[in-house]
């Protein structure tokens, strides 16, 4: 069944007879995820400095958290974590941040994502780099050998980007409780909230809409009729999986802006408003 | 009426190249209505399958301007006409003549996967039950019209020639049917993951964009496939979770 010899001869990178624009969307997920990474990258460095924390916001009562720091397990002198500022374990030559701790899991969680994978395959590996348009390899390994066969390990990743969301869910109620100068507590909303409150909405439903989720929840029975409680919740999930792709954009783009709306009014660059 | 040029893959399974025709054609036309008038007024000897002119037998695969497509489906006013428009066989087959593969690989592939065997019968007469909303999941997968425009632009068939190694999209959705069929008992996962190949699905989604049918083939069913060979195969805690969890 060797069709080799009888095949037409495996295209030239980029060539092809498609007439359409093709580069533009790879070209476009390209700038997209690299913006993210070197965005979220220079954010998670900023947390070094332990005497400045401009990954959270407590002006005027608020009580924001930045995403990527998100919980804090160790903080810096002026917002300290759970466990204190630097952890004892922490190698002394590496250089720390609490970002450190925290970051790998929604980036393990995003790289391993079905959707994440289809489009970076194109926009980074080029492989291909669109739909019927010639790759720059020879040979091709796909998800079947390492190391890409470690993608397999996305489930993992799931459960833990779902506790994730409980956390983030926290902080967003976090956000709706300002401090007076007599140390009550008050409830309240600003725009700091609402970001936060949307970040863990578009969060949520990226994470809620996840492939593996879909399967876990139902997906993996023939017979779903027999089982009511796994039917409906495989049929919410697919109801935002069918999205999931847009889910992913605007969550990624919204958990950028959350940290840089944090980051601008902790240095004192933009004005938090509250309404109430 | 107005006048499109066309560059149609002429040659066979030695070699070829695109020749230049230019006809009338209008909105209303379809791709193959232009090939046949090509063949009928100035090419006699140019080769095309086709049978349903309707998008249902998928005899009328090609590439059109690089996109694999159904010719009668392809309407005019929806390619530009301003540049020539390109006329390709499938590049992922054997070509034969023309704008004519061989697809019979498909056909052979299709022979290797292991076939519907139903439980026992839930009835004294031989018949079963199910419910209708186990097998809306399935259903989505029988619209397949056998075009192989899926297994054509799939890259790791159609680039990296793994048709020894990989079954293709085609045969993803064909083996989903039968895997998640509720009457089915056949595991078919061991092959899948070995013999078929669905490791080398790097999920480019290029499958289902060109189906003509819409079927969702890789978030419906090659993805989901996909996390049942995880689930035998990658998966500690959910080998932990079969041997523990409440049978019944």
């Amino acid at each position: 069944m060797d069709l080799t010899g009888a095949l037409p001869k495996q295209r030239h990178f980029g060539e092809t007879t498609r007439s359409d624009p093709w580069y533009l969307q790879p070209v476009l997920v390209f700038l997209g995820f690299s913006a993210f990474i070197v965005y979220s990258t220079w954010a998670a460095f900023q947390g070094l400095d332990a005497t400045h924390t401009y990954f959270w916001y407590g002006g005027g009562g608020a009580n924001y958290l930045s995403p990527f720091y998100s919980p804090i397990l160790f903080g810096s002198n002026d917002h300290p974590g759970f466990f204190g500022v630097i952890p004892s374990w922490w190698p002394a030559l590496l250089p720390f941040s609490p970002a450190f701790l925290i970051m790998w899991i929604p980036a393990g969680f995003r790289f391993t994502c079905y959707y994440y994978r289809g489009a970076y395959y194109k926009a980074f590996w080029l492989d291909p780099v669109n739909c019927a348009v010639g790759e720059p390899r020879k040979s091709y390994l796909g998800e079947r050998y390492l190391p890409l066969i470690l993608q397999n390990v996305h489930r993992y990743f799931l459960y833990l980007a779902l506790i994730f969301i409980f956390i983030l869910g926290r902080d967003a109620w976090d956000s709706l409780w300002f401090t007076d100068y007599a140390g009550m507590e008050h409830f309240g909303v600003a725009v700091g909230s609402l970001v936060l409150i949307l970040n863990v909405i578009l969060l949520a439903g990226y994470t809620c809409g996840c492939h593996s989720l879909r399967h876990l929840v139902g997906g993996f029975l023939d017979a779903k009729s027999k089982a009511r409680a796994c039917a409906t919740c495989y049929n919410a999930v697919s109801c935002l999986n069918a999205r999931h792709m847009l889910w992913a954009w605007m969550s990624l783009f919204w958990v950028g802006f959350t940290d840089v709306y944090i980051r601008l009014c902790a240095m004192g660059i933009w004005h938090d408003i509250r309404f109430f | 009426m107005k006048k499109v040029t066309f560059k149609i893959w002429r040659g066979d399974a030695e070699g070829g190249e695109l020749i230049e025709y230019t006809t009338e054609a209008t909105e209303g036309m379809v791709i193959l209505d232009v090939v046949h008038k090509i063949q009928a007024t100035q090419a006699n000897d140019l080769s095309c399958r086709w049978n349903c002119k309707a998008g249902k037998c998928g005899s009328c695969s090609a590439e059109i301007n690089g996109v694999p497509r159904l010719m009668c489906m392809t309407r005019m006013d929806m390619i530009p006409t301003h540049q020539p428009v390109t006329i390709e066989p499938m590049r992922a087959f054997p070509r034969i003549r023309d704008l004519v593969t061989d697809v019979s690989w498909n056909f052979r592939v299709k022979q290797k996967i292991k076939p519907f065997k139903p439980r026992t019968p839930d009835a004294p007469d031989g018949t079963w039950r199910m419910q209708q909303e186990d097998i809306d999941r399935v259903q989505e997968f029988r619209k397949c019209i056998e075009c192989f425009l899926c297994q054509d632009v799939c890259h790791v068939l159609r680039d990296h020639h793994k048709h020894e190694e990989f079954i293709g999209p085609r045969f993803l959705v064909y083996t989903a049917a039968l895997e998640m069929h509720p009457l089915d008992t056949e595991d078919r996962l061991p092959e899948l993951k070995q013999a078929h190949g669905i490791g080398y699905c790097n999920i480019t989604k290029c499958c289902t964009k060109v189906c003509p049918e819409h079927i969702t083939i890789t978030d419906n069913a090659i993805i989901p496939l996909k996390e049942r060979v995880v689930d035998d195969f990658y998966d500690p805690l959910g080998w932990l979770w079969k041997l523990l969890r409440p049978k019944g």
